[in-house]
């Protein structure tokens, strides 16, 4: 048997879950609830013109958060002993054993206004602070929730960095910043895009942490959909509407992502 | 060559799942009937009962909304024989043909239910459904800070308890409030009358902490939310962990839930599911599910001696009074409009 052929289940896979689900949503966003083209659905974009622009800033500030954070973790951790990064990737990894859903609601328990962190707070004799409910608290949980997937392939491809580059400039007279800038920085840059794209798409249609941190005062364009999928608001086409006007969007912002983002391939996971 | 195969695979794959979504699923025993019902209203051992006494096999399914019930019912591949939503989603059913008439000589154990809940506005005729469980939209406190008695809806718009108040996170339950609040008809199809709730729910957004649905058992029962309306029984659960939580019907009235099980179109064993809506119209079967879940049974006989096991706050709880009863209102069906025009004003306001 031809190697290739070991693609087949995984073609099988993708056509009924990836495939057909789009081409679903396609059909969905272009017709009337009678199942007659139209554009309708795309006319009555304009009223989500704030929650489109509140879910790509919020996506943008957790993206860029995730990056600040996880790149220098991902660094250090790639600079340490072998039993120490095993032991630290372990670290990272072992909260996502836990369900999502519940690792959100302990954070809705430390960041209330009588939670953990408040109530610590006080007893230190600090004053409060009010980050339920508000965009804060919504970012926070996607920089807790996501940050695991910008680090890790950061880490995976400056792990991979020969170690003779690094000796190479230094050989050549470059001090450590001058070694980070012009050596290591460049050639992490396509982990560091692979860590965008993981964690900007699924911030940009997050929405369970937006019920329970932003206690639903923070409407992103994940809890738009929802609403229009299992909602009240019983209305799939304009949901599908609303998905493909999205995934559009996140495709272009991708795109001039990986434009600016140098002449390396992305390394998608 | 190669990729021309995978090519091949991939769209044969595509279009069989298309098919598969037209496709009906059958190959079941005949002796089987598929139920879907609300998660948790129900004691899992009357289906065993069920099964034993009937010989008929239950498929028992839950839903989390009406409109996933509702969309999966319209998308087709799904089973159904006896679904149980709520009063506004049978009359939308029935508006919209989505169901068989009973035969209620098949279901004897009608008399039971409660005549109050026969013939609602939902099934006016009463052809379609029977009613499973009833209850009321009441507000819940917390006494410990809000030292005096709240009676009315003004009260989840009183700037005294800014930050402190959470609403309804769906639109038909927070509308409602507004409008009764202002005295209108929960099921009012006057616009004026809904975007004066609009503004209303708009000027409470200001002062409001969180829109919340089970978020609120959690922020009620600790005090980080004062106040907040909710389902009555569910109440209940929340008194339990903490004592100082008070429960009120508000003058003004409020929405009274109806449950009631129907057949959709397209159930393959009508008589069996009819069988299965008259055991659960038996008394015993009814008092199982009610010390369950402590939502209302609509069989009086079922209700009468659940209700004498109950403390008079509970009592208050579960049931509702004829005086407050007169003030409550079901909901609706609304028209097309109408529902787009909720969907489109709570957009706005929550975006």
């Amino acid at each position: 048997m031809k190697p290739k052929y070991f693609a087949i289940p995984y073609v099988v896979w993708m056509a009924i879950f990836v495939v057909a689900p789009i081409i679903f949503v396609i059909v969905f966003a272009f017709t009337t609830p009678d199942g007659y083209p139209t554009l309708q659905n795309f006319a009555a974009m304009g009223r989500f013109t704030n929650i489109f622009i509140r879910s790509f800033w919020l996506a943008f500030v957790a993206t860029a958060i995730c990056i600040l954070i996880g790149y220098p973790i991902a660094y250090i951790l790639s600079r340490e002993g072998p039993r120490l990064q095993k032991l630290m990737l372990m670290l990272i990894i072992l909260p996502m054993w836990m369900n999502f859903l519940l690792r959100t609601y302990a954070w809705m328990s430390i960041l209330e206004n009588t939670g953990l962190l408040n109530r610590f707070l006080s007893f230190v004799g600090l004053p409060t602070l009010n980050i339920i409910n508000t965009p804060t608290a919504v970012v926070i949980g996607m920089v807790y929730n996501f940050l695991p997937f910008m680090i890790l392939p950061i880490y995976s491809v400056i792990v991979k960095i020969d170690q003779s580059l690094y000796e190479a400039a230094q050989d050549l007279g470059a001090n450590n910043v001058t070694v980070f800038r012009k050596v290591v920085f460049p050639v992490s840059l396509p982990g560091v895009l692979s860590g965008v794209m993981m964690v900007f798409v699924p911030a940009v249609s997050t929405f369970v942490i937006t019920q329970l941190l932003g206690g639903g005062m923070v409407m992103m364009l994940g809890d738009l959909i929802e609403m229009h999928f299992l909602g009240t608001a019983y209305n799939p086409q304009l949901g599908s509407a609303i998905a493909l006007v999205m995934m559009f969007v996140v495709i272009i912002f991708m795109y001039l992502v990986n434009r600016f983002g140098g002449e390396e391939k992305v390394v998608t996971a | 060559m190669k990729k021309k195969i995978l090519s091949a695979v991939l769209l044969c794959t595509i279009l069989l799942a298309l098919l598969a979504g037209c496709a009906d699923s059958s190959g079941e025993p005949e002796d089987t009937i598929f139920v879907h019902n609300w998660g948790y209203f129900i004691d899992r051992d009357v289906l065993r009962i069920f099964e034993e006494e009937y010989g008929i096999r239950v498929n028992y399914q839950e839903f989390v909304n009406n409109e996933t019930l509702y969309s999966a019912l319209n998308l087709g591949g799904m089973r159904a024989d006896v679904i149980i939503p709520s009063d506004y989603m049978i009359a939308r059913m029935i508006d919209e043909d989505m169901l068989y008439e009973l035969n209620f000589d098949n279901i004897p154990n009608y008399a039971l239910i409660d005549p109050r809940f026969r013939g609602l506005d939902f099934d006016p005729d009463n052809r379609f459904s029977v009613a499973y469980k009833v209850g009321t939209v009441g507000l819940i406190y917390n006494s410990a800070m809000i030292p005096y008695e709240i009676t009315s809806w003004s009260a989840l718009f009183d700037e005294r308890f800014a930050g402190q108040i959470l609403m309804f996170d769906n639109p038909r339950d927070a509308f409602a409030i507004a409008l009764k609040y202002l005295g209108y008809d929960i099921n009012t199809t006057n616009e004026d009358e809904i975007y004066r709730a609009f503004e209303l729910l708009v000027e409470q957004r200001g002062i409001l902490q969180a829109y919340v649905m089970d978020q609120i058992f959690d922020k009620l029962e600790s005090g980080e939310a004062w106040i907040g309306p909710y389902y009555a029984p569910d109440f209940l659960t929340m008194h339990g962990n903490n004592p100082d939580l008070r429960f009120v019907r508000p003058v003004e009235g409020t929405n009274f839930f109806v449950d009631a099980m129907v057949i959709p179109r397209g159930a393959e064993n009508r008589t069996a599911a009819e069988k299965f809506i008259n055991f659960m119209s038996r008394t015993d079967i009814a008092l199982m599910n009610m010390s369950w879940s402590y939502y209302a049974s609509a069989n009086y006989e079922a209700a009468a001696i659940f209700a004498a096991e109950l403390s008079p706050m509970e009592r208050e709880v579960v049931f509702v009074g004829d005086e407050d009863y007169a003030k409550t209102e079901v909901f609706l069906h609304l028209p097309p409009h109408i529902l787009e025009l909720y969907d489109r004003l709570w957009v706005q306001l929550r975006g």
